[in-house]
């Protein structure tokens, strides 16, 4: 029965690290741009939840509809605005932009929300279910399902729409995609929009499980950069099976070796993966 | 030797004379710039010259710093830790190299990033021998004054840089230099015409680490007490690139300048600012990217002058 809590366990985290890595890939294979604010948009989009619901008594699940279209705006403007300038600029460049942003607005949030750690406590709290030995919370429960239900949604969107058929055009050949009459730039600003919705509403879904502080944004971040690339880079079903092989290392590195040591082994992991198989578990070059 | 070589060991020369005009405040000043100027210099052999996006600085660090800190504590001089520390980072970094330097581009970010946070954890959980989370304290290395003290390391962080700056003029005028340019350039065709690509970045990744693993080792020294997330801190990776793209990449002079203005810039940021430090370094970094993409020594008067016709 041991087995079958870890592996409970495992399911329900890995589908929150796929939710928490699913914007970061999509940015990362389209834009080919290491979005560093990445952590931070999911920890704003945690306080979003959180103020919402101590303020005016929205539950978190309809805060994602708040946060969608917030984020949506904030990245597609942050994109157009800042990083349109220099996306064509070598990695580092890029990159450090982007840590530049994460600074700023890391430090806004420490200033505005302190760095104290909250908790959105929902009154009454919605209890566990056990089936035979296996117990899962119910918060986590509806957690890993809407996260479940927002990948499908990213998924269908890239598969039967216009755009996201534009998206994966660009993503595949940005070359070729121009020459189709594919105006680049703006589709560029919708997939960090698209990207920055995802984070803001895996923020709310976060909200109901970890605590928030303008802290943990670099785990959330850290966390994504080893799914992606254990998953493969870009594929919504290559973040899915990379967030459920972390949450099963993480899950028996902490049986076997205590806790301390699951963060030492995912990143163990993550180099033994980047050395050996770079294009991760699912890696192909096309988003879906 | 090129003229921009002699104008930066000119410039060191001025630094060194610190001590005779500033106080006890001017010194700590002098040894920061020392540190800061060591990592942006090193990083510059493997980001500037060969053009690897390297994050790993922060671990180079606080390899450093811990070995140099253990060692103390079992009783050897400080001069002795700190050679050790440099070359057991050469020995391990070249060797990891060959590992790591396979990657290109973002991969190669991300894996020299979870570097730091391997070692960090590693630090982090090896309580027996380092400490863990509470930190290692480091005996005071000798007797004499405060003033004497700050003295000392302030020469001893200056003869590092020293070091570091002749490494990476040989570095930039040899063979080794002219390969790693090519590497940049073009990797795949460097090593169709014969080049040892491998070879070379391994030895350019252990040279941008020894140094500042000695720094790091001298650091610990300096205040006595180390804790993973102080010298693990990642910030000691990305202020060096800061520093390199602020003077300009590639030139060891450009570089050494950037490093000594951001910690010109990060000491009024820091004392007037206090709650907004590391936002006002953000916008920095924004706003340096967006508008003096190549630094500094892109600012020369007949650059300007060029611009403004070519307007």
């Amino acid at each position: 029965m041991h087995a079958a809590q870890i592996l409970v366990n495992a399911v329900v985290l890995g589908c929150l690290y796929a939710c928490i890595a699913i914007g970061f890939s999509l940015v990362w294979g389209v834009l080919n741009v290491i979005n560093l604010i990445h952590g931070s948009f999911i920890v704003l989009g945690a306080y979003l939840a959180f103020g919402l619901y101590n303020a005016l008594h929205i539950s978190p699940w309809y805060s994602v509809a708040v946060a969608a279209p917030l984020f949506f705006v904030l990245g597609y403007l942050l994109q157009r605005l800042l990083l349109n300038r220099v996306i064509t600029a070598p990695v580092l460049v890029t990159l450090t932009l982007t840590f530049g942003l994460d600074l700023i607005l890391n430090n806004a949030m420490i200033y505005f929300f302190k760095a104290d750690y909250r908790k959105l406590m929902l009154t009454p709290s919605l209890g566990s279910v056990s089936i035979f030995d296996v117990v899962v919370p119910v918060d986590r429960l509806i957690a890993t399902v809407s996260a479940l239900a927002l990948t499908g949604v990213l998924y269908l969107l890239l598969r039967r729409s216009r755009v996201g058929r534009a998206i994966v055009a660009v993503r595949l050949d940005r070359d070729a995609a121009v020459l189709m009459g594919v105006d680049v730039k703006s589709i560029y600003a919708i997939a960090f929009g698209l990207g920055a919705a995802l984070a803001g509403c895996a923020g709310v879904l976060m909200a109901l499980i970890f605590p928030i502080s303008p802290l943990t944004s670099s785990g959330y971040l850290g966390k994504a950069f080893v799914v992606c690339v254990l998953g493969g880079l870009g594929s919504v079903s290559g973040a899915l099976a990379g967030g459920l092989l972390l949450a099963l290392v993480e899950g028996i590195g902490s049986t076997f070796f205590g806790p301390a040591h699951a963060t030492t082994l995912s990143f163990i992991l993550l180099i033994i993966f980047l050395i050996l198989r770079p294009q991760g578990l699912l890696g192909r070059k096309g988003f879906e | 030797m090129r003229k921009s070589n002699i104008v930066l060991l000119i410039l060191l020369a001025v630094v060194a004379a610190l001590p005779l005009v500033g106080g006890p405040y001017a010194l700590r000043l002098g040894t920061i710039a020392c540190m800061y100027a060591i990592l942006a210099l090193s990083w510059n052999v493997v980001g500037g010259f060969a053009g690897y996006p390297s994050f790993a600085t922060a671990a180079f660090f606080g390899f450093g710093a811990y070995t140099t800190g253990v060692l103390l504590g079992k009783g050897l001089p400080l001069w002795l830790g700190v050679v050790i520390s440099a070359v057991a980072a050469l020995l391990v970094t070249a060797a990891l190299g060959a590992a790591l330097l396979r990657l290109r581009g973002h991969y190669f970010a991300i894996a020299s990033l979870s570097l730091v946070e391997v070692l960090r954890e590693l630090v982090n959980n090896a309580t027996d021998l380092t400490g863990g989370g509470m930190g290692l304290n480091i005996p005071l290395v000798s007797g004499f004054g405060v003033l004497a003290e700050a003295m000392f390391f302030f020469y001893a962080m200056w003869i590092l840089l020293l070091l570091t700056a002749l490494m990476v003029m040989a570095v930039a005028g040899s063979k080794l230099g002219f390969g790693l340019a090519c590497i940049r350039q073009n990797e795949t065709a460097s090593s169709m015409v014969g080049l040892n690509t491998t070879l070379y970045k391994s030895i350019a990744f252990g040279l941008s680490a020894c140094f500042v693993s000695a720094a790091g080792g001298v650091y610990a020294a300096w205040v006595h007490y180390i804790d993973p997330s102080d010298v693990f801190d990642i910030l000691y990776s990305v202020k060096p690139i800061v520093m390199a793209l602020m003077g300009g990449l590639g030139s060891p002079l450009g570089v050494a300048c950037g490093a000594f203005l951001y910690l010109g810039l990060e000491e009024v940021v820091w004392r007037n600012y206090i709650q907004f430090h590391t936002g006002v370094l953000g916008l920095i970094i924004v706003l340096l990217l967006l508008f003096l993409p190549h630094g500094l020594i892109s600012l020369r008067p007949a650059n300007l002058w060029r611009r403004v016709k070519h307007v």
